[in-house]
């Protein structure tokens, strides 16, 4: 069974959360984000669960980490400046292989920034999270449906693999109001978890949750297994979407918000005969490296679409092993990329016939 | 018959600690407090990052390894995941007093219903014997060389006083393990710190004044002596708040 709604992307984050049997939801309030918590508060008593309100993010990031040891489904989400309390958090939950899922709806930086939206935390999602060797799987929602939907994905994967998923939105999806499809029951598969902390009851060796290791060679091994793991992570979950890319000449690369500013982009540069087409990662980490690596063959040339300053760049040309000129169409501090901005962008591109500059 | 033995709460696992260091002390009586209670199969301990850090190897129940400072916050969201079960935080005075001030203060202030043992030595003993928040004024550490200096470097904090002015701490006592007597009432205090969770009162933490023999660059018994008379006065024992004493809540 399943029920369409008219919700904002933030509210979409929490239902479907609550719908994948997260009962857990430990947060720290900021802007443009704040709609999470708030639902979750109402929410969260009303059926058995938890609601927190954190002294800090990294307080709100330890309580996961506490109710992800006992291996509960759980959850917090916060914005740009809040995350970048959270990577100490973010660290140990990877060091300790513990499940969690991690929303950071992104807004204007560096610093306080501004409360606009931005994908300028590509780099921090994507390669630096915390201190230490690991990854985050993350997700970047497009939509509404997919806030949900993408959710939903990120409780699966994180307790599948062990490991905190990040869903990495905009303050745009974030507060923009859409229709939504609803399963009644989005909690996929369950996860036997012997590692949880809950007890011995006696009836077992203690369970220790840790990542202390003195001993190098151990450390050293610990990290590799975890890179293993990381490798199947990689060859199974890549996902993403393409549009208009049978015949193009130039290909966008473009997540989020500014994805979907680029599909109006592409349509009108078709009017003009322009051969553009979109290569939308949804998996930013697992990067969706084979279409982009595919498509260095076929097309004259890359544009990266990205309200950062040149951040998802550097893997568009690192997929694309630099076969072709990748260019960068980009705003930020909370401005965002208008179709005509972009289309001005796939014209200039397209003028240059794929020359590099 | 069977008058001593191990507490069954402890591992196997030798202590690394330096000899006259009273971690080991207060390991035991915060294990015969799990024993007595017989809660040991359903509580989950919180390692916190010092000199104890490694406590997750000596206690038998489940345990979990916390960031520096963050130990309250990793026992909240364990008891509100497993209201049942019992979860104490084992902490040292970095780690609680200075970098995990605020997880400490709003654990407090929420009641939160678990039970913190705060080993307070007055120095950074796992990283070599630095200035603590705890160490007293003109105490000479490897980062006050000169002696504390509490126009630069200010003045100690009482966490047991700090946390007394909070309306959600119930039970908040300070003890020592300077003296056979002095063990004895600490493991008065830890029971009754444990007890009070078992009950669902409330918030609870003993802090203990403790020794660190290899930092202080003193024998282990004139660690004891300088507790007792340099430790002590500043830090008075007792009880800072009991909210279900019998007569009423003694307050100091």
């Amino acid at each position: 069974m399943s029920e369409k709604v008219l919700m904002k992307g933030n509210e979409a984050i929490a239902e479907a959360a609550i719908r994948s049997g997260c009962r857990y939801y430990l947060g720290y309030p900021i802007t443009p984000q704040t709609e999470v918590a708030a639902y979750m508060a109402k929410k969260m008593p009303k059926i058995g669960g938890v609601f927190m309100q954190a002294e800090s993010e990294i307080s709100a990031v330890n309580m996961v980490y506490g109710v992800a040891a006992t291996g509960k489904r759980c959850m917090t989400s916060s914005s740009s400046p809040g995350i970048s309390l959270k990577c100490e958090g973010l660290s140990y939950l990877a060091a300790c292989d513990l499940p969690s899922v991690v929303v950071n709806v992104q807004r204007g930086g560096p610093g306080l920034g501004g409360i606009q939206p931005s994908q300028s935390d590509y780099f921090q999602a994507t390669k630096g999270s915390g201190h230490g060797d690991f990854r985050m799987i993350v997700l970047a929602p497009s939509s509404v449906q997919e806030m949900a939907d993408l959710t939903s994905l990120a409780f699966d994967l994180a307790d599948k693999y062990r490991m905190t998923s990040m869903v990495l939105a905009d303050g745009t999806i974030g507060q923009m109001m859409e229709p939504v499809e609803l399963k009644d029951d989005m909690h996929e598969t369950h996860y036997d978890k012997p590692w949880a902390c809950t007890g011995t009851k006696m009836e077992r060796e203690h369970n220790i949750i840790n990542s202390l290791i003195l001993k190098p060679e151990i450390l050293e091994q610990l990290n590799l297994d975890r890179y293993e793991k990381y490798k199947v992570v990689e060859e199974n979950e890549p996902r993403y979407e393409e549009f208009m890319m049978e015949d193009a000449d130039i290909c966008i690369v473009a997540f989020g918000i500014a994805s979907r500013v680029s599909k109006s982009a592409i349509v009108e540069a078709r009017k003009q005969g322009i051969k553009v087409g979109l290569i939308r990662p949804i998996t930013l980490w697992p990067f969706p490296e084979e279409p982009i690596r595919i498509a260095a063959d076929k097309v004259k040339s890359f544009i990266s679409v990205e309200l950062s300053m040149g951040q998802l760049i550097y893997d568009v040309k690192l997929a694309s092993q630099c076969k072709k000129p990748v260019y960068l169409c980009s705003r930020v501090g909370g401005m965002i990329t208008s179709p005509d901005y972009v289309l001005k962008k796939i014209i200039e591109v397209n003028n240059l016939g794929g020359a590099s500059v | 018959m069977i008058v001593f033995q191990k507490p069954h709460a402890l591992t196997d696992v030798p202590f690394h600690y330096c000899p006259g260091c009273t971690h080991g002390i207060i390991h035991r009586l915060v294990a015969e407090a799990i024993d007595k209670l017989g809660v040991e199969g359903r509580t989950v301990g919180v390692a916190s990052v010092g000199c104890s850090v490694m406590s997750y190897d000596y206690f038998n129940c489940d345990m979990v390894e916390a960031a520096h400072g963050r130990a309250p916050a990793v026992a909240t969201g364990i008891k509100r995941a497993l209201p049942e079960n019992i979860v104490f935080t084992y902490q040292g005075d970095g780690d609680l007093a200075a970098i995990g001030t605020a997880e400490t203060v709003h654990a407090a202030a929420r009641g939160e219903n678990i039970t913190i043992i705060f080993v307070n030595n007055a120095i950074y003993g796992m990283t070599g014997g630095q200035m603590a928040p705890t160490s007293l004024p003109g105490q000479i550490t490897q980062t006050s060389p000169y002696g504390r200096d509490v126009k630069t470097q200010g003045y100690p904090v009482k966490v047991c006083e700090l946390l007394s002015g909070l309306d959600g701490p119930t039970y908040l006592e300070r003890v020592s393990v300077d003296s056979p007597q002095a063990v004895k009432n600490a493991g008065r205090a830890i029971l009754k710190a444990f007890t009070n969770q078992v009950e669902g009162k409330g918030f609870s933490l003993v802090e203990v004044l403790s020794t660190c023999p290899t930092n202080w660059g003193m024998t282990p018994v004139e660690s004891l002596e300088w507790c007792r008379e340099n430790m002590i006065p500043y830090y008075p024992l007792g009880v800072y708040r009991d909210k279900f004493a019998e007569n009423g809540g003694g307050e100091k």
